[in-house]
């Protein structure tokens, strides 16, 4: 048992924690939440250049991480400075899927994403699929040396920085993965900014011919490579969270040090005090939940994706009650656009949207639980 | 990172696991796992039996009798305990007055102590709760009067545990009434058999009698009982309270209860179906499960700080906090599970080896009566009021 971090590790949280206080201040945030497509090429290539977007990697892909918790270490950081830049998108998600179902030419690619040359990000959930990775109506045709596809794809986080996607179709061989070029013909993108400052895409397909050679991977491992994506992308955005609700817990108790009324400040008002303690509590449980679920990336399925559910619905929960109880410790500064602390709230309630909310994770624990109860009652 | 045990850890694991199997009753665990009140024969025998094996002071360094165990090892230890459903051990004097007696007390008073806890000759209660400090307790009034050799103590503690089976109490009583309420304050070992010490039960709102009132009257207790100096028991009370307790969070006891809980779950139907198909029933008990995975992990890195050497200080308030409102949840799920036969109140099935068939099925009998009995759990060692005082004291520093 041992709970802190590897030196390798800590070093390449040091580095991002010092790369972005040095780099990524409120008028930088807002240059790339400004950008058309909601990124800064120049903090993009610095990723790159840090080792940042390697880090999300396996060696076998000329990374050096792939771990849960590498990932956790570098969200982490991202969540504590409100960053906008996909990586989550491009770096994690899309990594593994090409990572466990991609071609050999296909893998080849993501020394290029490696090098922030090249963003590659999955456009799975459609506009009825809600959380369902496998609720798809997007259609993948045969036609000769390849396949048609038509349909939609909902809110596509990183959709507008997109070189490539890789986008789920259902067809006569069951559910399917495409590698497409964004600019490939019928490939309609219509982009916009989510409230929390990242952006995305509504993305049509209107009778996109593919070569054979863009599927990826038997049709029989894409459910399981989509939840094993899923699960990497969780931890990605539960580190998000527990980054976030560190600073926003950081502000709020620097707030109520410094900030006087009836003669004294706030922080000396045992209801708020008292208000104060329980983020801290619940904070640790989101951290703990977070090791947990990062600590079984590589478990086998049922196991991991019970921490998987676990930790998406404690940190959603945990989330709110941060989002809220710091806006309202803080009162009406908490609820203007120029105060740092609006962005990581805005940030953690939209989070709970991403890859399933709160009761999304928890039916699907339920589930976990009623088969792990009938097992033992078996046995 | 690395959430897993040692290779070392899980074969001590495996130890308990055979002892538990091999050495403890049957009788014993069922009367636990339905939450039945324990006698003193079942308390005693069960600290006999872990004696025996020499486990019973597992907080305790190994040249007086304990097991010299790291915090890990404790932790282990502690969890198999409550999953074989084991009473838990009566803590008075093995984790309360035995670290003050380590730390502060006289090589007499260790001698004669010491071995007295171990063999079961003495019963400890702790007598620090008067009528009238309970949460503020260095407003406590019990008197302590010097007289020769003796002191001849005066005044009332309270919500003392099992004191009606106890043969001695650790007390804190006020030696100086002119200086500040901490600084006046001493901790004394008073035989409970001294003339002028009375005990009466009090009965709670689950129909038990496990806290007492303790009165003295003109109590003469020799000077020698006195722990330490004169006027500093406060500073060893609050050793006390910052000496490494593994134990705060209860995570052993929530799991066990959480079994528990589902085995219930399984049985009871609703709609035709066992409850744990009922949607909403279940996503009541997978939140539950949820937090409880979260915090086995809050506490388990607590517990590796601990074990590196590091005092766990304020941070055992958030384990005291979450651990007991994690288990009052599953407590209260525990009585709703049951339905209807959670009402029936038939107290003497409750009480060991008593002869009195309760109404329904077996598990139902404790159920409501356990769910208003650890309405304790918030209440006491410091409530977690007090508890998020010193959160915001000593982590948020507000």
């Amino acid at each position: 048992m041992d709970f802190n971090h590897s030196d390798e590790r800590r070093m390449l949280q040091d580095t991002l924690h010092r790369y972005l206080s040095d780099n990524y201040d409120a008028s930088q945030r807002a240059n790339s939440v400004g950008h058309a497509q909601g990124f800064s090429e120049k903090i993009w290539s610095d990723f790159a250049k840090l080792g940042v977007i390697g880090a999300l990697f396996a060696e076998e892909y000329g990374g050096f991480g792939g771990s849960g918790f590498d990932i956790a270490v570098v969200f982490e950081e991202l969540g504590r400075f409100a960053c906008v830049e996909p990586l989550m998108a491009s770096g994690v998600m899309s990594g593994q899927l090409l990572g466990e179902l991609g071609t050999e030419e296909q893998k080849s690619l993501i020394g290029d994403v490696i090098d922030g040359k090249l963003k590659i990000v999955p456009a799975l959930e459609e506009p009825q699929s809600r959380y369902d990775l496998d609720a798809v109506e997007t259609t993948a045709k045969r036609v000769e040396d390849g396949y048609r596809l038509n349909g939609t794809k909902s809110v596509v986080i990183g959709g507008p920085s997109a070189d490539k996607l890789i986008v789920s179709a259902r067809g006569a061989d069951g559910l399917q993965l495409f590698l497409i070029d964004v600019d490939a013909s019928g490939v309609e993108r219509y982009s916009y900014p989510n409230l929390d400052g990242y952006h995305a895409s509504d993305i049509a397909l209107v009778n996109v011919v593919v070569p054979a050679s863009a599927c990826l991977g038997a049709s029989e491992a894409v459910l399981s490579a989509l939840e094993a994506a899923r699960a990497a992308g969780v931890i990605a955005l539960c580190a998000e969270a527990v980054g976030a609700m560190e600073a926003a817990k950081d502000l709020t108790v620097e707030y109520l040090r410094v900030r006087t009324q009836f003669g004294r400040a706030l922080g000396k008002f045992q209801a708020l005090q008292h208000r104060m303690s329980t983020v801290l509590i619940e904070i640790e449980q989101a951290r703990s939940a977070l090791i947990n679920v990062a600590g079984h990336l590589s478990a086998e399925p049922f196991q991991r994706d019970k921490h998987v559910s676990a930790a998406k619905n404690l940190i959603g929960r945990v989330a709110q009650l941060v989002c809220e109880e710091t806006i309202q410790l803080h009162g009406g500064i908490g609820m203007t656009e120029e105060y740092a602390l609006g962005h990581y709230a805005k940030r953690l309630m939209m989070i709970d949207h991403q890859l399933g909310d709160v009761d999304y994770h928890l039916e699907r624990f339920v589930g976990a639980m009623q088969r792990e109860s009938a097992r033992e009652a078996m046995s | 990172m690395d959430l897993n045990y040692s290779a070392e850890e899980l074969a001590f694991r495996d130890e308990v696991r055979s002892f538990l199997n091999k050495d403890l009753s049957q009788t014993l665990s069922e009367k636990v796992r339905l939450g039945k009140r324990l006698s003193k024969t079942d308390h005693k025998e069960w600290h006999a039996t872990l004696n025996k094996q020499g486990w019973l002071a597992n907080n305790w360094p190994v040249e007086h009798g304990g097991t010299g165990w790291n915090a890990v090892y404790r932790h282990i230890f502690e969890e198999e305990l409550c999953l074989a459903h084991a009473p838990r051990t009566i803590p008075f004097g093995l984790s309360m007055l035995a670290p003050v007696l380590l730390k502060f007390g006289s090589p007499a008073q260790k001698d004669h102590f010491l071995p007295r806890i171990l063999d079961g000759t003495d019963w400890w209660c702790q007598g620090y709760s008067e009528p009238q400090a309970g949460s503020d307790l260095a407003s406590l009034k019990t008197r302590a009067v010097r007289d020769g050799d003796h002191y001849v103590v005066n005044g009332q503690k309270t919500w003392t545990t099992l004191g009606q089976y106890a043969d001695w109490i650790f007390c804190l009583v006020r030696t100086d009434q002119d200086v500040k309420p901490q600084e006046g304050i001493s901790f004394l070992l008073i035989d409970m058999k001294t003339p002028g010490v009375t005990v009466r039960p009090i009965t709670l709102i689950d129909g038990g009698q496990e806290v007492n009132e303790v009165f003295f009257e003109d109590v003469r207790v020799p000077v020698a009982n006195l722990v330490g100096e004169e006027n500093k028991g406060w500073t060893y009370a609050k050793y006390l309270l910052t000496h490494e307790r593994t134990n705060i969070a209860g995570v052993g006891f929530s799991t066990a209860a959480l079994v528990h809980l589902k085995e219930i779950c399984a049985k009871q139907m609703s709609g035709g179906k066992p409850l744990l198909e009922n949607p909403y029933f279940a996503g009541r008990v997978a939140q539950i499960e949820i937090d409880l995975m979260a915090m086995a992990t809050t506490n388990l890195r607590m517990i590796a700080k601990a074990a590196a050497g590091q005092a766990p200080g304020a941070e055992s308030s958030m384990l005291k906090i979450k651990g007991t409102e994690i288990r009052q949840a599953i407590n209260d799920l525990t009585r709703r599970a049951i339905g209807r036969y959670a009402m029936p109140f038939v107290s003497e099935a409750m009480d060991s080896g008593a002869n009195v068939q309760g109404v329904g099925p077996e598990y139902a009998a404790a159920a409501s009566p356990g769910y208003f009995n650890n309405r304790k759990l918030s209440i006491f060692g410091g409530s977690n009021e007090i508890q998020r005082n010193i959160i915001s004291k000593a982590i948020l520093g507000l």
